[in-house]
């Protein structure tokens, strides 16, 4: 899941001067584009663009109207609830993992890293199903879940649950090797001056790695937000309670509400667009500054 | 002297440790030793015949072909789409780059019905195939191409660095010393790609074999000719035949356990060649 995009800043100036011998001819150059492009189009673009064309042909009002009946409100309200527990919790257990295999030294530590690895893995099916069999009315933990009157399976707590698993390595990711490649020479120097651990932690690693903790918390966020597989099987899609955008979407499109499906799926795609810039522009930023240290 | 030399120990390492430990206990390990012990209940009868019925033997055919399928699409154009970026320059460079990551930001729900939408015999692309007979959606092809645009980006974010890393002057030399274009490209360019190519295609095949939201929509669910596994499992929950749903569940946690063993693997080898 590497992202990291380094120095086509001097590959694309390299490009202009170099002899011919290491470049392509134009026609080849020109098929090469255009063949990438034609391939994105087709997988890409054409599909952003029809749920855009599909959301906003009937008119504005017809959009609003769609996004803004109870059903669809309650679907926004409910993935905007738990995003605002799966992000927190997995931002924190982030940097929790991360300072303890970047700051430490113990035995474990590539089995504990390839763990966290393991929601990329699993389909995000079999996922929902764990909860079901371990939580579910019939589970293993059923009868005494029913006995102290806990709901979690076919209620929110367990949507909360299965987004959790599912982003869970998200912010780990970007923080392990972010941390293990700064070191901790800054963390001592700190501590040696007198600051207590908390001091050390909010004043010099946090500034370090907030870039990373925000690029993961983004990658996180887009994932929760549109998780759907495992939320299918948790939710038991009850209309205005437990269903969440996506599921809402997958409702409407069922019946075939094809406008108001993509009414709501607009503002997914919305989310989707500005992660993507966000994103892009934080790997930008990344990179300019990897240049300019180079260059000094 | 000594308190001070022992003074700039890092702290936190019980809290941090423990909390992690704790919190991937409960929401990873113990859930998903729990699936494993829940299938030990059933008798291997019971688990054979619940993994081995003819409906969901097509489903694995399925699954792993279309994503195979997918992975081998997405690694000839991933690999183009990585070197257009990365070494020529043409208008809307930033914003194709950025738009790569689309299949990881977009909800796959949303995907799913914008693909069927699109390659249906009605849709926009769909209906330059219907005339030739070609059906796309509710067919296997449309399970491919849900399966090839989530596979998308794995192939070009892990091919993109190492290209954008390549010395020049390797290339320089292969051509100095005789070598045209094309097997400089073969012999030097290619070898030192392919650690990443891999990675990149095992990643984007474990992603695919599992995938459910974007492929529902269009491949319409017909029983033994585009079901995927992740469906049969859906539909096992929904019918409360847990058994039979976790058998077919710990089938692909198993394969998703070799998949993710093979991209260490794959990831290792790549580190050390880099």
């Amino acid at each position: 899941m590497t992202t990291t995009n380094t120095l086509p800043l001097t590959s694309a100036a390299a490009v202009q001067d170099t002899p011919k011998a290491t470049a392509e001819p134009r026609w080849v150059k020109w098929t090469l584009v255009g063949t990438a492009l034609t391939f994105l189009t087709l997988f890409l673009i054409l599909p952003l663009m029809v749920v855009l064309y599909g959301a906003f042909e009937a008119g504005m009002q017809v959009w609003w109207q769609a996004v803004t009946e109870p059903d669809a409100l309650a679907a926004i309200r409910l993935t905007l609830f738990v995003l605002l527990i799966v992000v927190p919790l997995n931002a924190v257990f982030g940097v929790a993992i991360a300072w303890a295999i970047a700051k430490f030294e113990f035995r474990g530590k590539t089995i504990l890293i390839s763990i966290i690895d393991m929601p990329f893995a699993i389909s995000p099916v079999v996922v929902g199903l764990i909860f079901v069999i371990l939580l579910g009315s019939q589970g293993w933990f059923g009868p005494w879940l029913a006995e102290h009157d806990l709901r979690i399976i076919f209620a929110v707590p367990g949507i909360v649950i299965v987004i959790l698993f599912g982003t869970l390595p998200f912010v780990a990711r970007e923080l392990i090797p972010l941390m293990q490649q700064q070191g901790k020479e800054e963390e001592e120097a700190s501590l040696t001056l007198g600051a207590s651990g908390w001091k050390t932690f909010w004043y010099v690693t946090l500034p370090n790695i907030k870039w990373g903790l925000i690029y993961g918390v983004v990658l996180c966020n887009a994932r929760a937000m549109g998780e759907f597989g495992a939320v299918a099987i948790v939710s038991g899609r009850i209309r205005g309670e437990t269903n969440t955008m996506p599921l809402h979407i997958e409702v409407l499109y069922n019946e075939y509400m094809f406008t108001a499906a993509f009414a709501v799926s607009s503002l997914l795609t919305g989310l989707a667009l500005v992660t993507i810039v966000v994103k892009s522009w934080i790997e930008w930023k990344d990179e300019r500054k990897k240049t300019s240290s180079t260059a000094r | 002297m000594r308190t001070a030399a022992l003074k700039p120990v890092i702290p936190g390492f019980g809290l941090t440790m423990g909390f992690s430990v704790l919190y991937l206990s409960l929401l990873l390990i113990i859930p998903v030793a729990g699936l494993i012990l829940f299938t030990l209940q059933m008798s291997w009868e019971d688990f054979w015949r619940a993994v081995s019925h003819p409906q969901v033997v097509a489903s694995y055919k399925l699954s792993f072909l279309a994503s195979f399928i997918g992975a081998s699409i997405n690694a000839v154009f991933g690999t183009l789409v990585a070197w257009v970026l990365v070494r020529y320059r043409f208008p809307g460079k930033r914003i194709i780059d950025g738009l790569v990551d689309l299949p990881f930001a977009l909800p796959t729900a949303v995907a799913g019905i914008a693909l069927v939408t699109l390659y249906a015999g009605t849709g926009w692309v769909g209906q330059y195939f219907e005339p030739f007979g070609i059906r796309i959606a509710y067919s296997q092809i449309g399970v491919v191409i849900a399966l090839t645009y989530i596979g998308l980006p794995f192939v070009v974010r892990t091919v993109q660095p190492v290209l954008a890393d390549f010395e020049k002057e390797l290339e320089e030399a292969s051509a100095a010393l005789g070598a045209n274009r094309l097997t400089t490209i073969r012999r030097v360019i290619f070898p030192a790609i392919l650690p990443a190519l891999l990675t990149g295609y095992a990643l984007a095949f474990a992603r695919a074999v599992g995938e459910y939201g974007s492929v529902i929509f269009i491949s319409g669910n017909l029983p033994y000719r585009t079901e995927i596994t992740p469906l049969l499992i859906v539909a096992k929950a929904e019918q409360y035949d847990y058994h039979g749903a976790a058998a077919i569940g710990v089938v692909m946690l198993g394969a998703a356990f070799i998949l993710l063993l093979l991209i260490n693997g794959l990831q290792w080898w790549a580190s050390r060649r880099g």
